[in-house]
């Protein structure tokens, strides 16, 4: 897509309906945690927190009129973070697999000030 | 012969280098805070004192910090908006308020974590503490530069000069709130 193009597109965006939105979905992710129920809780705090991310990065960032190979780039990087979590999550997460075990002073989290001290830190 | 930075007249891969290199910058970054939020939600998995921790961060200040940046994202936008149509001043006046937000921003943040430490919550008190002030800090960080380039940007497009600068702010500006729109319901909301 050559500039021309890509500036006519910016200005058909009502901006200011975009960070209305925003703002509502920003209440609605407050509202949330009132509810007291932790699937609501985690739907409205991190559904809506990619909700948000995409009308910024569509309407604000205008990814979707920049070039094709834009938004496979950041694709690309989203799946490489996707793929470091797979890779270490169990390390982090898990305290014992096939053929190892997470030493002791490791696996235990660290409370309060006094353990981060001690260097009890996970 | 020109005197404009080349970056600033020529293209590549189809678009203006200048663009090319803040996607760059960019997808850079995702990597640097994606590596540090999914360290973050791996331990906040496994760890339950995580949530504990988390319940002594303020909810109100981390909304309206958000609001903030959101506010800030649609002045940056609108000052682009500005600039696609050639006029600099208009453009440099968007840009100074979101200046301003980020300087509101910056200065929640330091009341927030001074009235934190007070109540002994520091950078060592726990590991949760550990990246809350790393996440929130390197953010911090990127809020405090991208206001610095933005002054530049909007000294210089006050007198109609280098317009082209004020998309390529922009669209650091919006992914810092981006980053933010993320680490606001890791460490205010997920309790």
């Amino acid at each position: 897509m050559d500039d021309s193009v890509h500036a006519t597109e910016h200005t058909h965006v009502n901006y200011v309906r975009i960070w209305a939105i925003l703002v509502v979905l920003l209440g609605v992710s407050v509202a949330g945690p009132m509810i007291g129920i932790k699937l609501v809780t985690l739907i409205t705090a991190f559904g809506i927190a990619l909700v948000k991310a995409y009308l910024v990065a569509k309407n604000f960032m205008h990814i979707n009129v920049e070039k094709r190979f834009v938004p496979y780039i950041v694709l690309t990087v989203l799946v490489f973070m996707l793929l470091f979590f797979a890779g270490a999550a169990p390390d982090v997460m898990k305290k014992q697999g096939t053929q190892w075990e997470k030493p002791s002073w490791i696996s235990a989290p660290a409370h309060s000030p006094a353990a981060a001290h001690e260097g009890a830190h996970p | 012969m020109s005197a404009r930075p080349i970056a600033t007249t020529r293209s590549a891969a189809g678009l203006p280098t200048g663009r090319l290199a803040v996607w760059w910058v960019v997808v850079s970054e995702i990597v640097i805070f994606g590596g540090l939020l999914g360290s973050y939600i791996m331990y906040r998995l496994a760890h339950d004192a995580f949530a504990e921790q988390a319940a002594h961060t303020n909810m109100w200040i981390g909304a309206f910090n958000t609001l903030v940046l959101l506010t800030s994202s649609l002045s940056a936008v609108l000052a682009h908006k500005a600039a696609v149509s050639g006029d600099g001043p208009r453009a440099a006046k968007l840009l100074w308020a979101t200046i301003g937000g980020a300087f509101t921003f910056l200065i929640v943040k330091s009341f927030e974590w001074t009235n934190e430490i007070q109540h002994g919550f520091t950078i060592t008190s726990s590991t949760f503490w550990s990246f809350y002030y790393c996440a929130a800090g390197l953010h911090a960080l990127h809020v405090l530069a991208g206001a610095i380039i933005m002054m530049f940007v909007a000294s210089e497009a006050a007198k109609n000069l280098e317009l082209h600068r004020v998309e390529l702010i922009g669209i650091y500006w919006h992914f810092v709130d981006v980053v933010w729109i993320f680490l606001f319901p890791l460490l205010y909301i997920a309790k």
